[in-house]
Order: C-alpha cells, then sequence, then structure tokens
C-alpha cells in the first residue's frame, strides 16, 4: 500500500483506505479517552451502553458466584471452629467496651444538648457485597452488588469493620462502582491522630497509600494512625484509614515521602457498608458537602492539586 | 491442519451469521468475573484479528472501535482505551492479511504475537495517560496466552466452513 503517490484503481470498492479509517478513528478514540478522564462529558454513552451490557454481566457472573458459594459451604468445620473462637473471645473482650458505649453515649447527648450543639445523627448504611473487581489493570475499582434502585448515590463512603475502603464513583441501576482508596486517583481528607495534622491521602498503587505535599520537617512518624477529618462533609470523622509505615525526608528536598498502609482490609473483603452521604452532609458544612457529593472525582483532583 | 493459501483446501465462504455470533460470544466471555487474574487472554482482540486476518473486507476498523467501546464500558475503563487498541490491532491485522495466510499457523501466530502486544502497549499508553498505575509485566502475559490459543481457535472457527457442501465419499478435495 503506497503511503504517497498513485495506487492502482481497485477492482471492488472497499470504501475509505484501511490507513484513512485507522487515522479517523485513531484519533476518535484519543479524543474520547482525553474528554472521558478529564471531562466527564460521555457518561450518557456509558450509562446507555451500561444498561445492556450491566444485565448480561451479571448474568455471566452468577455461577461464578454460586460455585464460590457452594465452595464456601463445604469450607472445613475446623476452620469455622477456629473463627467461632475467635469471635467469641473479641465478643468477650468488647462486651466491657459496648457496654460503656452506652453509658457514654448518654453522656455525649447530655453534653452536647448542654452546649447547644446540633446532633450528630446516626448514619444510615446499607450493608453491599463486592461482586468482582474491575478487569481495568490500571485502576484499582470494585463492582458492589448495590445501585441506584438500592438508593446508593455517587460519592458515597464505603468501609468495613477496620475503616475505610473506597468511595462510590458510578451508580448503575443495579451495580455501583467503587474507586479503593488505593487508587492512585482517589483522595482522602485525614488528620494524624497523634499530632491532629491535616493532609489528604492518596492510593499509591501496589496496594499503598501516600501522604503528599507535607513539609521535609513535618511532625509525622511511622506508626501514626491517621483517620478521615470530616472536612470534605463525605466521609464522617474519626474513621481509621492508614497506617504511616515509612516516612523518607531525603529523596525530596521539599516534601517528605510519606508511604502509608491502609487499616481496612481493602483488596481481601467480600462484605463492605457503603454511608449514606446525606446523613454525613448534616454533620459537615453543608455547601462544601453538597458539592463533593456532586462530584467527588472533581473534589479529589481539586485536592491534589494544592 | 488449519488452511493457509498455500494448501489446497477449498473452504465455504464465511457466512456473517457466523462471525457475528462468534464475536458476541468471545464479547461473553471477555465480560466474565476474570477479576485481576493475570494472564487471561483478550478473547475479544483475538477472535478480531482472526476475522480481520481471515476475512478483511467484512471484519475492520470500524467494527474493531464498536467492540472496543463496548468493552471499555463494561471493564470501567476509560472510553477509548479498548477502541484505540483494537483499531491499532485491526489495522495491522488486514494490512497483514494477505501476507499472514501464506504461512503455517506456527508463522502466522508469530505475526500475531507482535500485533497484539503493539495493541497491549497501546491500551496501557492510555491507560497511564490517565493517570492509572504501572500494572506490572505480568500484563504483557495476556498476549502470549493468546498467541497460544491461534491455532486451536482458528480450528474451531473455521468449522463450519470445512463442512462440505453434500456428503461424497469421492470428493476430490
Amino acid at each position: 500500500m503506497p503511503l504517497a503517490g498513485h495506487s492502482p484503481p481497485p477492482f471492488f470498492r472497499r470504501g475509505p483506505t484501511p490507513l484513512a479509517k485507522l487515522l479517523v478513528l485513531g484519533s476518535m478514540a484519543i479524543a474520547m479517552a482525553m474528554v472521558d478522564a478529564r471531562l466527564h462529558y460521555l457518561d450518557w454513552l456509558r450509562y446507555g451502553i451500561a444498561t445492556i451490557t450491566q444485565p448480561v454481566q451479571s448474568a455471566l457472573s452468577a455461577p461464578f458466584s454460586g460455585l464460590q458459594a457452594m465452595l464456601g459451604y463445604f469450607a472445613k468445620v475446623d476452620t469455622l471452629r477456629a473463627e467461632q473462637a475467635r469471635l467469641r473471645q473479641r465478643d468477650i473482650e468488647r462486651a466491657a467496651r459496648v457496654a460503656d458505649a452506652d453509658r457514654l453515649e448518654a453522656e455525649n447527648l447530655r453534653l452536647r444538648t448542654l452546649l447547644e450543639m446540633r446532633t450528630r445523627m446516626r448514619q444510615p448504611a446499607r450493608v453491599a457485597e463486592i461482586v468482582a473487581s474491575t478487569r481495568d489493570p490500571f485502576t484499582r475499582r470494585v463492582l458492589l452488588d448495590v445501585g441506584g434502585n438500592q438508593g446508593i448515590e455517587s460519592g458515597e463512603p464505603v468501609i468495613d469493620e477496620l475503616g475505610v475502603v473506597g468511595q462510590v464513583t458510578r451508580v448503575y441501576p443495579q451495580h455501583g462502582e467503587a474507586r479503593l482508596v488505593t487508587d492512585r486517583d482517589q483522595g482522602v481528607p485525614v488528620q494524624v491522630v497523634r499530632t491532629g495534622l491535616r493532609a489528604v491521602v492518596f492510593g499509591a498503587g501496589g496496594g499503598q497509600m501516600e501522604l503528599r505535599f507535607l513539609a521535609a520537617n513535618v511532625d509525622v512518624q511511622a506508626g501514626d494512625t491517621l483517620v478521615t477529618s470530616g472536612l470534605d462533609g463525605l466521609y464522617p470523622p474519626g474513621l481509621p484509614v492508614a497506617r504511616v509505615l515509612k516516612v523518607d525526608r531525603d529523596a525530596d528536598p521539599v516534601f517528605a515521602r510519606i508511604r502509608c498502609q491502609p487499616i481496612a482490609a481493602v483488596e481481601h473483603h467480600r462484605h463492605v457498608l457503603v454511608l449514606s452521604g446525606r446523613a454525613a452532609a448534616t454533620s459537615g458544612r453543608p455547601a462544601l458537602a453538597e458539592e463533593a457529593i456532586e462530584a467527588p472525582s472533581r473534589t479529589a483532583r481539586k485536592g491534589r492539586s494544592h | 491442519m488449519l488452511p493457509t493459501h498455500g494448501s489446497s483446501r477449498i473452504l465455504r465462504p464465511a457466512r456473517r451469521l457466523h462471525i457475528l455470533l462468534s464475536l458476541v460470544f468471545a464479547l461473553a466471555l471477555d465480560l466474565l468475573p476474570w477479576g485481576r487474574l493475570p494472564g487471561v487472554p483478550g478473547f475479544t482482540a483475538l477472535v478480531l484479528t482472526f476475522w480481520c486476518v481471515r476475512e478483511p473486507l467484512q471484519v475492520g476498523l470500524i467494527s474493531a472501535f464498536m467492540l472496543g467501546i463496548v468493552i471499555d464500558v463494561a471493564q470501567g475503563s476509560v472510553m477509548g482505551q479498548h477502541a484505540l487498541a483494537y483499531v491499532v490491532l485491526a489495522f495491522g491485522a488486514v494490512t497483514l492479511s494477505r501476507r499472514i495466510l501464506w504461512f503455517t499457523y506456527l508463522g502466522q501466530a508469530l505475526h500475531v504475537l507482535p500485533l497484539l502486544l503493539l495493541a497491549q502497549i497501546t491500551q496501557m499508553a492510555v491507560g497511564l495517560a490517565a493517570d492509572g498505575e504501572f500494572p506490572g509485566w505480568s500484563y504483557f502475559l495476556s498476549s502470549f496466552v493468546s498467541t497460544a490459543l491461534w491455532y486451536p481457535l482458528g480450528l474451531l472457527l473455521l468449522l463450519p466452513q470445512f463442512r462440505p457442501d453434500e456428503k461424497d465419499e469421492n470428493r476430490p478435495i
């Protein structure tokens, strides 16, 4: 196929040459990627196609989850017995603290009314199951078995019993897609428990997270616990997010490189809790919270550019 | 033996419906919940390459683009990531079609491997440009598994075309 000059006239009409098609379709694909990644204008097309592919996908994955359930049924008695013993021990350990919690809650309520503070609403939550992690190897996302029909909204935090797992980023009628905290695009506003320092922690890939843009002399040590600060009005304050693994102050003259390990079993668990975003908004600053719910990824990116 | 241009076997013409069904079936295989398992072949990419090589007049860049968009939505990746990779793949396959079909199945597979790798590299370039993380070298394992599947897949997809028009014991070819 000559790229320049005259080519012989074709015997059969084949339409535009493959090279012309490559140039047109290739630039179209690149334009779509740019528009989708930065501007989110193509969501209508995504949701349109997803209404067809999602039911097919869940039908196809049904035998697999059935198989998994069957294998789980035949789990060894030993494993179950050990787990029961462990749970009972934990139950006993926690009983005292639970009893104490009731008293503390009552006391807290009294003090809050004394201080005329707005009572923080107990946040409605919904148990969801992680159906699968998405096949896209460049991001860390999972598919949840709850969606718009179950009242899930984009931007809601996803947690497990240990801490924050991620955030709902896309909502289909029957399914939701959550971005894990270890994804490079996911930012969570946090506070260091020991010092009260506020920062934003980002996913770093490879199942780890990092605190970016903190001065090299910042007071953060390995072993520090990071909890949500609640400043975004989206995550309720005080949820454990990550533990500091290593602080490297020499790699960069300006910023410290702080590696963290997520506290929640981010890439292992099957059952998670999706917190309703509206209740979280009442505890934070309302205007900011609404903005955050409307555009979770935009706020994440905004935080990053600081 | 997979028939090539060099062999004397005459095949029945490929039917449109058959091509379409095989592509839909490959798409369904790609929609299975594979998760982050390394080395799972891209079934759609492989079947698409096969038909682009075998029937470049029926399956080409436009079908590749549309399949890519569907895969992008199903896997939740950046829109256009698979579309671009498949268009590049289809272009390579359509352009090399007349050359590839003169080779034996091993030679064909060796032609297909760089095409699949090129498609994966294209896909990775888009993924990394959209702030993704590097998925590790095992990501490229998928192309090698796909290449190994070239021969069995070829036999399977050409099976309907092997069928003779009428049953005749003394049929010469």
